[in-house]
C-alpha cells in the first residue's frame, strides 16, 4: 500500500516536473503549477497606491486559480540596489515573471532584466522598455487620465451647483490641485481633472502646488490647506496619502481623491476618487505566461477594459444629476467619440495647438492628443490655459 | 529595625576577565531570543523557531544574499570606524548622514560629468579622494565652530544633515532622469564608468577591501599611534590634556577631518560599489545606527565587523519575514530593540558585581 502511495507520488512528481520542459521544448506556456510570480512594492498594505497593486496581484491569484504559495510578494523595497537585490532574489526563487510598481525602481529592474533573459520582468510607470532593446522587459499603466477627466466632471457639476446656490462666484472658481512632482505623470493626470470640470463648468480656474514626495500625510495636509486659503473652493491630489483630504474635512471643502476611496477620512466633503484596478494588468500578462504568449512592451488600458474607474459617488457630497453624467461620460470615453485631450478643448497662451513633437513623435493628430499610444507612460507634459502651476 | 535590601550591587574593583564578559554576554542575548521568542507567541502567535529560521534564510541562505550581508555589512562598519575617533574624543558627531551624504554626491557628480573623460582607475581614484574630502569639510565645519567658540557639536552636526540633504536634493534637479521625475536612477547603467570592478570575481570585493583595510588602519591608529593616544586625553578630559601640552583645539578638528573623511568614503561606497544612485535616501539612517555600532563595540574596530554584521543579519532577515510570513518589517526592528535592549544592558553586569545580601 505504502509502496503504491511512494510509486504514485514519484508519478506525480515526475510528470508535473517534467511538463514544462514539454512546454518548453513546444514554444508553449508554463505550466499553471509550475508557475511562480514575484511581485517589488514601494510601499506595504498602508500605503494606498501599493495597496492597490497588492490588490489587483489578489485579483488575479484568484482569476487564474494560482495558489497563495506561487506569489512571492515584497514589500517596502526602496528606489536604491535593495530593488536590484529583491529581483535578482526572486529570480532565484524561480519566479519566472516578476513586478515592481515604483518610478525608480525601472533602472534596477533593467539591471536585473539583462542578467536574466528567460525572466519576464514588468515595471509600472516606466518608460524604458521600449528603448532598452531587452525582449524581457516591459512597462504597463493605465489610462488614468480618463479616471482623472470623469473624477474632474463630477467636480465641475458639484462646482455648478456652487455657484447656483450662492456659496462660490461664477468668476472666483478656482480648484486646487496637490501634485507630487512636476512631471509628465502629474501633469497629464491634472490636466485631465482641469478639462473634465472644464467640460461642465467652463469658468473653472486650478492651481496646482507640488509635495515633492510621492507619499508624504503632512505636506499634503499642509499642501492643501494652503491651497485652501488661496481661494481654492475644491481639491483634488496626484499624491498618495489621505493628507488632502483630511485637511479637506477640517475645512468642509469638497475634494476628489486618488487611488482609494476617501469617505472613510472625509465623509462629508469627499465626492469620489480616481483609482486604477491593476488587477486587468496583472491578469493579462500572468495569462501570457500560461499561454506561452509574448507580453505588451508597452501596455496601456482604460476604461472600456475596466483599468481604470473612479470609486463610487458620496451620495452626500455629489451635486444632483451626477450619476447620469457620469455614465455618459464613461459610455462617450468607452466608444471613443470622446477624447480627453481634444484640442478644441483648450488652449495654450491664447492659442489652439495642431503640433506637439517628444522624441520625434508627433502627439497631435485628428484634432486630439495621444495619450499613452506610443508609450505606456504619460507623455502629456504641456502647461495649458486656465491652470497655473506654483514649483517652489 | 534596619531594613537589608534584597540585592547588594557595588562596583567592580577589577575588570571583568574577558571569559567572565563573553559568558555575560552570551547569556544576554540568550535571554534576548527567549523574550523575543515569546513576544512572536504572544503578538502573532507563530513558532520563533520558523521565524528565526527564515531570518537566518534571508540574510544567510544563497550566495546572493550572504553577499547582499556581506555589502551592507561593509557600508555599516565603514561609517562606525568614521564615528569610532570622534565618539572617543567625546565629540558627539550624529552627522554621519550629512558627512555620507556629501560623499555621496561627490561620487555621483565626478561619475556624472567625467564618467567617460577618465580611464577607469583614475576616474576611481579621483571619485574617492573627492568623497573624502567633500566628508571632511562637512565633518570640519562644526569641529572648527567647536573647537574655536565652542558651539554645540551636537545640534551643530545635526543640523548639517539637513543642509547635507538640500544640497543633495538640488543636485537631483540638475541630474534627474527624466526631468522632475526627482529619481536620478542607475547612473553610466551603460558604461558602468565609475562603477567598483569585480575582484576575484566578486561584485562587492572592493568594498570588503576597502573596509578592510579603514578597520585594521583605525584599530592601529586608535590604539598605537600618538594621535589616537591624544584623542582619548581630550575626551576624558580637555584640562587634562591642555596640561599635558596637547593643543585640544587642533586634535578636535584633526579628528573630525578624519571622522568626516571616513564617512565621506562611505558615501563613495555606497554610490560607487552598490547603489550606482544619489538620493535623499543614500544614507538611510545608517549615520544613525552607526553610533550605537561604535559605543557598543567600545570602539574596538574589530568588534564592529561583529556588532554590524549582527545588525545587517537582522534587517535583511526582516525581509525576508516580511514576504514569507506577512510581517511587517516593523517586527524585525522589535527583535532587534529587544536583543540590543538585553545587550547593553549586560554592560551593567560587567562593570557591577550583584549578589545576594547576607543574612
Amino acid at each position: 500500500m505504502k509502496k503504491a502511495l511512494a510509486i504514485g507520488l514519484a508519478a506525480v512528481m515526475a510528470v508535473s516536473m517534467s511538463a514544462p520542459v514539454f512546454a518548453e521544448d513546444e514554444g508553449k506556456g508554463i505550466a499553471k503549477e509550475d508557475l511562480k510570480v514575484g511581485a517589488i512594492y514601494i510601499g506595504d498594505e498602508n500605503e494606498g497606491y501599493t495597496a492597490a497593486h497588492m490588490k489587483g496581484i489578489d485579483e488575479m491569484e484568484e482569476k487564474l486559480g494560482l495558489d497563495d504559495s506561487q506569489i512571492i510578494e515584497k514589500t517596502l523595497i526602496g528606489e536604491d540596489e535593495g530593488c536590484y537585490d529583491a529581483a535578482a532574489d526572486l529570480a532565484d526563487q524561480g519566479c519566472q515573471i516578476i513586478f515592481a510598481n515604483s518610478f525608480g525602481h525601472e533602472t534596477y529592474i533593467l539591471e536585473a532584466a539583462g542578467e536574466y533573459p528567460e525572466v519576464q520582468f514588468c515595471h509600472a510607470t516606466g518608460t524604458q522598455a521600449a528603448s532598452s532593446g531587452l525582449s524581457n522587459m516591459h512597462n504597463y499603466f493605465t489610462n488614468i487620465y480618463e479616471a482623472r477627466y470623469v473624477s474632474g466632471v463630477v467636480a465641475g457639476l458639484k462646482l455648478n451647483e456652487m455657484i447656483e446656490d450662492g456659496t462660490v462666484k461664477e468668476d472666483a472658481c478656482k480648484m486646487g490641485y496637490v501634485g507630487a512632482f512636476p512631471y509628465a505623470e502629474v501633469i497629464s493626470g491634472y490636466t485631465a481633472f482641469y478639462l473634465g470640470a472644464k467640460s461642465v463648468c467652463p469658468s473653472v480656474t486650478m492651481e496646482v502646488k507640488y509635495t515633492n514626495s510621492w507619499a508624504s500625510f503632512d505636506l499634503e495636509k499642509e499642501c492643501a490647506d494652503a491651497l485652501i486659503s488661496d481661494g481654492c473652493v475644491l481639491i483634488s491630489q496626484h499624491a498618495d496619502t489621505t493628507g488632502a483630504p483630511t485637511a479637506c474635512e477640517a475645512a468642509g471643502v469638497p475634494c476628489v481623491g486618488y487611488n482609494i476611496d476617501m469617505t472613510s477620512v472625509a465623509p462629508n466633503t469627499a465626492l469620489t476618487s480616481a483609482s486604477m484596478d491593476w488587477g486587468v494588468y496583472y491578469t493579462y500578462a500572468v495569462q501570457c505566461m500560461l499561454d506561452g504568449t509574448a507580453i505588451d512592451t508597452d501596455w496601456c488600458k482604460g476604461f472600456a477594459e475596466g483599468a481604470d474607474k473612479i470609486t463610487v459617488l458620496n451620495d452626500k457630497t455629489v451635486a444632483e444629476g451626477t450619476e447620469e453624467k457620469v455614465k455618459e461620460v464613461e459610455d462617450a470615453l468607452i466608444d471613443g467619440s470622446l477624447h480627453v485631450f481634444d484640442t478644441s478643448a483648450f488652449t495654450v497662451d491664447g492659442k489652439e495647438l495642431d503640433t506637439y513633437k517628444k522624441d520625434d513623435t508627433e502627439y497631435i493628430s485628428d484634432g486630439y492628443f495621444h495619450e499613452s499610444e506610443y508609450g505606456s507612460a504619460p507623455a502629456f507634459d504641456i502647461a495649458i490655459d486656465g491652470i497655473t502651476s506654483i514649483t517652489e | 529595625m534596619k531594613k537589608e535590601p534584597f540585592l547588594q550591587v557595588s562596583k567592580r574593583r577589577n575588570k571583568a576577565r574577558w571569559q567572565e564578559r563573553l559568558l555575560i554576554r552570551f547569556i544576554a542575548l540568550i535571554l534576548a531570543l527567549i523574550v523575543c521568542g515569546a513576544v512572536i507567541v504572544a503578538l502573532v502567535k507563530m513558532n520563533p523557531v520558523d521565524v528565526y529560521k527564515a531570518i537566518w534564510d534571508g540574510a544567510m541562505g544563497s550566495e546572493r544574499r550572504l553577499w547582499q550581508t556581506i555589502r551592507d555589512t561593509m557600508v555599516l562598519l565603514c561609517i562606525s570606524i568614521g564615528l569610532a575617533p570622534a565618539f572617543k574624543m567625546k565629540f558627539w558627531n550624529i552627522g554621519a548622514e550629512g558627512q555620507i551624504l556629501i560623499g555621496g554626491a561627490c561620487s555621483a557628480a565626478v561619475m556624472i560629468y567625467a564618467g567617460d573623460k577618465m580611464p577607469t582607475g583614475l576616474l576611481l581614484i579621483v571619485m574617492f579622494v573627492a568623497s573624502a574630502l567633500g566628508g571632511m569639510i562637512w565633518g570640519m565645519i562644526p569641529a572648527v565652530f567647536k573647537a574655536n567658540w565652542n558651539t554645540n557639536e551636537t545640534l551643530f552636526t545635526l543640523m548639517l544633515n539637513y543642509v547635507a540633504m538640500q544640497v543633495v536634493t538640488y543636485c537631483i534637479v540638475f541630474w534627474e532622469n527624466p526631468k522632475g521625475s526627482n529619481t536620478v536612477g542607475i547612473i553610466n547603467q551603460a558604461t558602468k564608468g565609475g562603477w567598483l570592478p569585480e575582484l576575484f570575481g566578486q561584485k562587492y570585493g572592493w568594498n570588503v577591501v576597502i573596509v578592510l583595510i579603514l578597520t585594521v588602519g583605525m584599530f592601529i591608529y586608535l590604539k598605537y599611534c600618538k594621535q589616537g593616544y591624544e584623542i582619548a586625553v581630550v575626551g576624558e578630559s580637555e584640562n587634562t590634556a591642555r596640561y599635558a601640552g596637547i593643543q585640544v583645539k587642533k586634535v578636535i578638528i584633526r579628528t573630525m577631518a578624519i571622522s568626516g573623511a571616513i564617512c565621506g568614503i562611505a558615501g563613495f561606497v555606497i554610490v560607487s560599489g552598490a547603489s550606482h544612485t544619489i538620493s535623499t535616501a543614500t544614507a538611510g539612517g545608517r549615520g544613525f545606527t552607526a553610533i550605537i555600532v561604535a559605543w557598543l563595540s567600545k570602539f574596538n574596530t574589530f568588534i564592529m565587523v561583529a556588532v554590524s554584521f549582527g545588525i545587517v543579519f537582522m534587517n535583511q532577515g526582516a525581509v525576508q519575514i516580511a514576504t514569507q510570513y506577512g510581517l511587517n518589517e516593523n517586527a524585525s526592528n522589535v527583535l532587534l530593540g529587544i536583543i540590543l535592549f538585553f545587550l547593553i544592558g549586560a554592560e551593567f553586569f560587567i562593570n557591577y558585581r550583584v549578589k545576594r545580601a547576607k543574612k
